[in-house]
């Protein structure tokens, strides 16, 4: 006697799925769980040392949050640096790099290529360090404008955001240059042709035909690039500490102060949850945007 | 004899993204410069200068257990294990999600992409307190875990994609002489996604590598840390920096993750890690 047709296909996809599962486990014990437990704790009292018990405190971290003067730079010092790092110097930077690359010769293009692409392969603490020299006051930044006869300052006291806002262009560009050339390889030489036979002059060609053809990527790439730089942390670390004061300190930066140095792990964890909020909400456009490749 | 207007144009242009494109590589290259010069250089300081001589004294000098060797091989075992752990569990995930319909596949598959570009940073305090809890804390294979649950969404998408890539007829064969799904599997397509696998493998470990947030906050004991932790006692409480030393680690602890990234760019050109993942 054979089992009934049913269970027999419940067992057959059973077997099918089983492959599924170590990949599946892992995930849910520490990417699930911490999520979970991230949404749990971002409403209590707890605290890193000295506590029998955390207690529930509702949406008292988050009413905290919105009065602490140094969460609102934060917030501030993160639009700055996405902005600035990310849309305008990452994005702007890694187009105009792709679109020279078009034209220039194969020798100048493999070594712009490589030296950008180092940059970015280089580990995250090694270029925070790299860029933490070049803007030191005795740095190379200074001995250069020195030579120039121009003003040299203390960079990382002055214009922190700034400098590390310089650091993660450096070290993210790479990303940008590459989907870009790669979408600008798509476009069909035809296209670009016609277009210049009609007299359209360079930048009008860039304006009306190359980037419409190259939306997708360009959604993509900022969606991409703007949830990377949310999250930077170790180049910031390295280069600054989110100082001097709180002149640097990101959300990341922040959400570390106080989970750790200021040990209140519930309001540390109730800002990694708007952080994380934040992220979704971007990773939901980035998905509407990738929706017809599923 | 002149050349056409035409063709004098096409090549002032070329002149010109070349000029521009020398210009920005030259200011990306200062630091990388900086860095090889400062290694070399027995007095090396934090701005850039000509060697006072070229020397491997600072390379000697950081060529100890302490300093180089125990970080390296903890590295080594953190990214190292994270990245087998994560390139098997995506490889037989891959499998079923790539060869057999359902209709959980789709929401699976949207989740996974939606979970890889989540803010892994955001979750850490989170994870750590978490870690205190079930006392994984301060623990390798506590750090291997996450660091292969943070690199799976991405790992999976990208293998279900190189997999789908191999055509089902293949198996077929394989499939009337008896072989299980798993035998296939191993013989038949994960060799012929060679290059895929390759990808996945590279892009992970080289993550894992240059992470630091994750074993900064993970581990705690000192002859725990990898190298991407234990670079931050070149600043610490040692008095001043010791800049041709910093500069000497730096480069030996960049080294493995450069050759990696050539090595496979060389063979699947450059964008590699971009191929299944960023189709804009």
């Amino acid at each position: 006697m054979t089992a009934p047709p049913g269970h027999r296909r419940l067992a057959r996809s059973l077997a099918r799925a089983l492959p599924v599962s170590p990949a599946v486990v892992l995930m849910a014990l520490f990417l699930a769980g911490p999520i979970g437990y991230c949404a749990y704790i971002a409403f209590t009292d707890l605290q890193l040392t000295g506590q029998a018990h955390e207690s529930f405190v509702g949406l008292e971290n988050f009413r905290t949050a919105f009065d602490d003067e140094d969460f609102i730079n934060a917030v501030w010092l993160t639009l700055v640096f996405t902005f600035l790092s990310s849309i305008v110097g990452q994005n702007t930077l890694g187009l105009a790099l792709a679109a020279l690359m078009q034209r220039a010769s194969k020798t100048v293009r493999t070594i712009t290529g490589a030296v950008v692409v180092t940059a970015w392969v280089l580990p995250e603490v090694v270029a925070g360090f790299l860029l933490y020299a070049f803007f030191r006051r005795d740095g190379t930044l200074n001995a250069v404008l020195d030579f120039l006869h121009l003003p040299s300052q203390n960079w990382l006291y002055t214009l922190p955001i700034l400098a590390v806002s310089f650091a993660n262009v450096w070290r993210g560009t790479a990303f940008s240059m590459l989907v870009y050339s790669a979408a600008l390889n798509e476009i069909p030489k035809e296209i670009t042709e016609a277009a210049e036979v009609d007299g359209a002059s360079g930048w009008r060609r860039m304006w009306h035909i190359t980037l419409p053809m190259i939306r997708r990527s360009i959604g993509t790439n900022l969606m991409l690039n703007t949830l990377q730089t949310l999250s930077v942390f170790g180049l910031i670390w390295v280069m600054t500490r989110g100082g001097p004061g709180n002149r640097s300190q990101t959300l990341p930066l922040f959400m570390y102060e106080q989970a750790f140095q200021k040990s209140m792990i519930g309001y540390g964890t109730a800002v990694a949850l708007l952080l994380l909020l934040v992220g979704s909400l971007f990773s939901l456009i980035y998905m509407r945007l990738l929706r017809t490749e599923v | 004899m002149s050349s056409t207007p035409s063709a004098r144009r096409t090549r002032s242009r070329k002149l010109a993204a070349d000029i521009g494109l020398l210009a920005v590589a030259a200011t990306f290259a200062v630091p990388l410069a900086w860095v090889l010069l400062s290694a070399l250089d027995p007095k090396a300081d934090v701005g850039m200068k000509a060697p006072d001589g070229i020397t491997l004294d600072n390379f000697d000098a950081v060529l100890t257990d302490e300093i180089t060797f125990t970080p390296m091989l903890n590295s080594l075992l953190l990214c190292g294990g994270g990245t087998l752990l994560t390139v098997i569990s995506a490889a037989l995930a891959a499998y079923p999600l790539s060869r057999y319909r359902s209709r959980l596949n789709r929401p699976f598959m949207l989740t996974i992409l939606f979970a890889t570009s989540l803010p892994i940073t955001a979750i850490m305090v989170p994870v750590y307190a978490l870690f205190v809890r079930v006392d994984l804390i301060d623990t390798m294979q506590g750090t291997i875990f996450f660091f292969a649950a943070s690199q799976l969404p991405f790992a999976i998408w990208l293998m279900k994609n190189f997999m789908d890539g191999v055509p089902k007829e293949l198996e077929e064969a394989a499939w009337t002489d008896g072989a299980s799904p798993f035998q296939s599997l191993i013989r038949i397509v994960l060799p012929l996604m060679g290059p895929g696998v390759a990808v996945v493998t590279v892009f992970s470990f080289v993550m894992m590598w240059g992470n630091f947030f994750v074993p900064f906050m993970l581990l705690l004991s000192p002859d725990q840390m990898p190298a991407a932790v234990s670079i931050n006692d070149f600043f610490g409480s040692k008095g001043a920096i010791v800049y041709g030393q910093l500069a000497a680690f730096s480069l030996i602890y960049s080294t493995p993750v450069i050759l990696l990234y050539v090595l496979v760019a060389r063979k699947l050109g450059g964008g590699f890690a971009l191929g299944g993942a960023v189709k804009g």
